[in-house]
């Protein structure tokens, strides 16, 4: 017995070392580095809260969080909206439902590179969208908001929103799944309206599916980096500048590893401040259910 | 709601509805279905037909017309002729490079993450849950915080740069997915299988490779799909740990569109970005219900 379960330990040192090395660790000595003078490589001085007073007189940043704060609140209302209007639809109109779940939900397995270059060609104020209704006949048409200042961030909202609002509906589908299809009836009996019907009944009955959207869509939103980068390389200018990217420049654009893991330290506490209640509400929820 | 109110309903539920053509709210969802989904394909529509183009008509600003003399010459360019800086090798380089990447990472990660869920659904090892919960907290986790450490830590062991270097952090951070998966599917089988193993003498290993293993074919399939295609999708973690040698298919994309001096070839552009979206987006279509059935694994229980 008690050799069979250290053979059970020995298995479980992939997932210590990862755990408690490359998760806990790392992350533990980001902090450190936040509190060092560090430069271009790690040096262990300790110059205390330096690096984060640095990190929140520099406009960059503070504009950087301003920005994860609109896209993160546009990218997960739309997403949670439009994916619940085409799960209601998709699950109203059985006829074509798994082809038409395939179309919805394809732009998910595309990297958000490839969904940003898709965008960006699309969004391209020469030859794109805006040139194309131009020549339908519509010549004072605007739609430039890639390249303004202030609507850059929005065209990112659009490229992920698409990418992701199939998600939202496939966890909403697999919800609704689980409800009495006697309701309908019900409600059509009582003359109660369909709309009436989705908000107070249907909605509440999908607040775990809900929970867990939301919860995959923020992850998603501290992640945000590579449709960044593929789409706007954070401008025009800083137009369009998130965390992570400011973060990945000074780890290795501009060799500043001390304002970087700063920066990495107050991003990591943002989401967990954000993540952590979500957490809660899901598994008191799961007790309730129990 | 009565029982016979009930019973009403559901008899009045088998009333045999309306033709679909003769009911106006129907055919009202129809057309509203059928315009959100155009618009769901509209940018991969686009970005064929700009393949398809030569420049001189792109530089038309005709997006959505059909290319007036279709050609290939786009795609053989994006696949072996493109430039990105001073190398002119198109996108297949990365297209080999991913796959070279893809291959072990999905292997070695579904091998660890089952192992894992194994000991965590079937044996009481002391810590394993706390290690589990640490795990999934890492998981939500910008990677930003722990990046350079890792870079450090990896680069005294000659790692950095190397495949099996971007395998090993591919397979650290797909992790907690890839043991959330397993777990919860061990989880749910019933325990007397486990202990009738055990009575039968069967050790740590056997349990593991003669029965557990051949009992989660479904799930190993799950988890092929979302690691080959997530692994496959990656663009950070090819960026800083793959190194110049082995730069995967999304990183040399975004290298040829946007480092690309001089003027932009859109045609190629495009042709390159459907080439390097066709193989997840293949897996998605052929996997079909699995691929959704992943998600729901990988979320609903999370």
């Amino acid at each position: 017995m008690k050799s069979i379960l250290s053979r059970a330990h020995l298995a479980l040192l992939p997932m210590a070392f990862t755990a408690l090395v490359c998760y806990l660790g790392a992350t533990l000595w980001s902090i450190r580095i936040s509190l060092s003078s560090s430069r271009t490589f790690p040096v262990h001085d300790f110059v205390g809260l330096a690096q984060y007073r640095r990190l929140f007189a520099n406009e960059r940043w503070l504009h950087s969080l301003a920005n994860l704060g609109v896209y993160g609140a546009l990218f997960v209302l739309a997403c949670l909206l439009l994916g619940f209007v085409l799960a209601v639809l998709i699950e109203r109109e059985v006829r074509a439902a798994g082809a038409l779940r395939v179309v919805f939900l394809y732009p998910y397995a595309m990297s958000f590179i490839a969904t940003g270059l898709a965008w960006q060609w699309l969004l391209n104020p020469q030859f794109g969208i805006q040139e194309a209704v131009r020549r339908w006949g519509f010549p004072q048409f605007q739609f430039d908001w890639l390249v303004d200042q202030d609507r850059a961030l929005y065209t990112i909202v659009i490229a992920t929103v698409w990418q992701a609002a199939g998600l939202v509906m496939a966890i909403l589908l697999a919800g609704m799944r689980g409800i009495d299809p006697d309701i309908w009836s019900a409600a059509r009996l009582e003359g109660i309206p369909a709309w009436r019907l989705y908000v107070s009944v249907i909605v509440p009955m999908l607040a775990a599916p809900f929970a867990t959207a939301a919860l995959l869509l923020l992850t998603a939103v501290a992640k945000l980096y590579d449709a960044v980068v593929a789409m706007t390389q954070g401008g025009p200018g800083t137009a369009s500048e998130v965390p992570a990217k400011f973060i990945m420049d000074h780890l290795f654009g501009r060799a500043n590893v001390a304002l970087a893991s700063a920066g990495a330290t107050v991003l990591v506490l943002t989401a967990l401040a954000v993540l952590a209640p979500l957490f809660y509400a899901r598994a008191r929820a799961a007790r309730l259910r129990a | 709601m009565s029982v016979t109110a009930l019973t009403v309903a559901r008899a009045s539920g088998r009333r045999p509805r309306p033709r679909w053509y003769a009911d106006p709210g129907r055919l009202g969802l129809l057309a509203l279905l059928i315009s959100a989904a155009l618009c769901f394909l509209l940018p991969l529509y686009v970005m064929g037909l700009t393949s398809l183009k030569s420049m001189d008509e792109i530089r038309q600003g005709t997006l959505l017309s059909w290319p007036a003399h279709p050609t290939l010459a786009a795609w053989r360019a994006a696949w072996s002729g493109a430039c990105t800086g001073v190398a002119c090798e198109g996108v297949s380089a990365g297209f080999w490079n991913s796959v070279l990447i893809v291959v072990p990472s999905t292997l070695i990660a579904i091998a660890l993450g089952a192992l894992n869920g194994y000991v965590l659904a079937c044996w009481r090892a002391r810590g394993a849950q706390l290690l589990f919960a640490l795990l999934m907290v890492g998981a939500f986790l910008p990677l930003q915080v722990m990046i350079y450490p890792l870079v450090r830590l990896l680069a005294p062991l000659h790692l950095v740069g190397t495949l099996p270097g971007i395998v090993l952090v591919h397979v650290i951070f797909s992790m907690p997915i890839m043991t959330l998966l397993f777990r919860n599917y061990y989880a749910a089988l019933p325990r007397e299988l486990f202990l009738a193993a055990r009575l039968d003498g069967a050790g740590f290993a056997r349990i593991f490779l003669r029965l557990m293993l051949p009992m989660s074919l479904p799930m190993l399939a799950v988890a092929a799909i979302m690691q080959a295609t997530g692994v496959w999708n990656d663009y950070l973690l090819g960026l800083v740990f793959a190194g110049r040698e082995h730069l995967p298919m999304t990183v040399q994309l975004n290298n040829l569109v946007n480092t690309t001096t001089g003027t932009r070839l859109y045609n190629i552009d495009m042709a390159a970005t459907i080439l390097t979206a066709l193989v997840p987006l293949a897996i998605y279509v052929l996997s079909g219900r699995w691929f959704v059935r992943g998600i729901a694994a990988g979320a609903l229980k999370g």
